[in-house]
């Protein structure tokens, strides 16, 4: 970090020297401000309103009683959540974790020994996918799964059976769907990481003898695993966060199938008009991401000498 | 080992490689064909007076559909105000990030370390978990259906980002250069506006561009926030449409997706243009 010479004002009074490093912070006020006000306070609220029978319409709307843990208690005890947290973690496992992780790096490998136009077309492809609008990325997606959608017209050419891909298997579909919109973050992540590779490392392996996949196994992936471990952080906030292309594909139904937990956070505020319930499974899912983020800030921290 | 002269590196792929390349170029393809897939719906669907779901050539293209949204109160209107969230939400982040971004580059101080940590811990709580609370203090501190309040709210969400990537820029400019007009005695800010900023033009550029794409894309936060048509953008009137003529309708919420997607479509390549597809990793990988 530059450090201005000369910045120090000649010799004053201590006191005076403190007060002017302090006016120097004066500008990270707004952000400050609008950090504790936006950000800071809807999170406080939220363990504050959780605790309460506040509602979206009616008597309780205004004057939101103290009800203790009532809402933990009905949260703890709802099959919903169970089921909500399950679908939660299958969504992130699969289609984060393995699916965008996996598609992400097996294309930023595959980049590198295709010819450059087809590497640059096909990127133009994965990117187009996660810069659409979300909410047109959700419709395009619901088109893809719907029953007389181009997925079935597909297997049908294929001669194989056409489910109805969004009520028989809703969680495939938004799966499928998340992996569509999202690998290209890790996509790019990879490709960044991969060329930081020094290319004579490879090289000598490559002299020493070692196959395509020994060289990936023992060589680049141990080199690139900060990335992998950012890029692993990163899309499961992501994907933890993911709203719409559910609300959009199947609106957490059918019967809660596919019912993650921003789904049941909004449907429980919103649709059952119960906002102290609502945020309390909106505070579940915020300590979930403050987890994640903190063992993230921790990560960059331990990375950084 | 002694050569004439030291061959460059990246002379080209291996003879192992080029063996790999038909292999490779396959499976690429084919990964990039199922990408596009759903895509091709959107385009098909747009120009086909009948689309259903159904990927098919349309038999006769025509511009119905286009003609069919391109209404003030459909079309027009919606767009304006995604303009006006997203180009709203852009600049409060430039003012205030740029602003916070300057100290926490030219002065080390004790502050720095934990502030942009926190900062960071900011980008990672999962915005639509938050969306339920922040209406409820919306409600209390009555300021539901305010296009500000809801411009600054979605700036506070991009701040955090938006705050490490200029700084990341902040500190590409050399110091040397203000230390000039430091003895001639400019203040801080003075020095701020007239060396540094125009310096990281390109930088505050894909800053603002980033941050708007965001804004323009997002559907959630102006869909809980904003009740009223005449204020909903068109990531929310859209859903309203679907909702309403869904049934029918299914080549003019095409074309309408298109309409809307052009705009974040040509931002972003002018950004990947300048400044390499990795853009928007800039604040968040290298830190």
């Amino acid at each position: 970090m530059p450090v201005l010479p000369g910045s120090r004002p000649q010799p004053t009074p201590r006191t005076q020297a403190a007060f002017r490093r302090r006016a120097r912070l004066l500008p990270v006020v707004p952000a400050v401000l609008l950090l504790l006000v936006f950000l800071a306070g809807p999170v406080l609220w939220a363990f504050h309103a959780s605790f309460t029978n506040a509602a979206l319409t009616g008597r309780n709307a205004r004057n939101p009683g103290w009800v203790g843990l009532e809402n933990y208690q009905r949260l703890f005890t709802d099959p919903v959540l169970p089921l909500s947290l399950g679908l939660t973690v299958l969504f992130v496992g699969g289609s984060a974790i393995l699916g965008q992780n996996l598609l992400g790096l097996t294309i930023a490998v595959l980049m590198r020994q295709a010819r450059k136009p087809v590497a640059a077309a096909v990127g133009t492809a994965v990117v187009a996918a996660w810069v659409l609008p979300e909410i047109v990325a959700a419709f395009a997606a619901y088109a893809y799964f719907s029953r007389d959608g181009t997925l079935n017209q597909l297997l049908g050419w294929l001669g194989l059976g056409q489910p109805d891909w969004l009520y028989a298997f809703p969680m495939v579909a938004i799966m499928l769907a998340n992996v569509w919109r999202g690998t290209a973050f890790s996509m790019l992540v990879y490709r960044a990481a991969l060329d930081d590779v020094p290319a004579d490392v490879t090289e000598a392996a490559l002299m020493d003898g070692a196959g395509a996949w020994q060289r990936l196994a023992f060589i680049t992936l141990p080199m690139i695993r900060g990335s992998i471990a950012t890029n692993l952080m990163l899309i499961t906030l992501q994907t933890l966060a993911v709203f719409t292309l559910v609300w959009v594909m199947t609106a957490g139904g059918p019967s809660n199938a596919s019912t993650t937990l921003p789904v049941l956070a909004y449907v429980e505020a919103f649709k059952f008009g119960d906002i102290g319930y609502g945020t309390a499974v909106a505070s579940v899912l915020i300590l979930i991401g403050a987890a994640f983020g903190a063992a993230y800030v921790r990560l960059l921290r331990q990375g950084k000498p | 080992m002694t050569t004439a002269a030291p061959a460059p590196r990246h002379l080209g792929p291996s003879p192992g490689q080029r063996r790999a390349r038909l292999p490779a170029d396959a499976a690429l393809l084919l990964i990039g064909a199922c990408f596009l897939l759903p895509l091709l719906w959107l385009v098909f669907a747009s120009l086909d007076a009948g689309a259903g779901h159904q990927t098919r050539v349309p038999g006769k293209v025509s511009l119905d559909n286009f003609a069919a949204v391109m209404t003030p109160g459909l079309l027009f209107q919606p767009l304006w105000n995604s303009l006006v969230l997203s180009a709203g939400t852009a600049a409060v982040n430039l003012v205030v990030a740029v602003l916070a971004a300057y100290p926490l580059s030219r002065y080390r101080s004790r502050f720095n370390g934990p502030f942009l940590y926190a900062v960071l811990f900011g980008t990672c709580l999962p915005i639509t978990a938050i969306m339920v609370p922040v209406y409820g203090l919306f409600v209390q501190l009555e300021l539901l259906d305010s296009m500000p309040a809801t411009v600054f709210f979605m700036a506070t969400t991009t701040l955090p980002m938006a705050i490490w990537m200029t700084k990341n820029f902040m500190d590409g400019v050399p110091v040397s250069l203000e230390e000039a007009a430091w003895v001639d005695g400019a203040s801080a800010m003075v020095a701020l506006r007239t060396i540094v900023l125009p310096l990281m033009r390109q930088g505050l550029g894909v800053v603002f561009i980033f941050v708007f794409i965001q804004a323009w894309g997002n559907f959630f936060v102006p869909f809980v926030l904003l009740l009223s048509e005449a204020r909903q953008p068109a990531a929310v009137s859209i859903f309203s449409f679907f909702g309403q003529h869904g049934a029918v309708a299914y080549g003019q919420l095409a074309a309408f997706s298109i309409l809307y997607s052009v705009p974040v479509l040509a931002l972003y390549v002018i950004v990947a243009r300048g400044a390499g597809s990795s853009f928007a990793l800039s604040g968040a990988v290298k830190g």
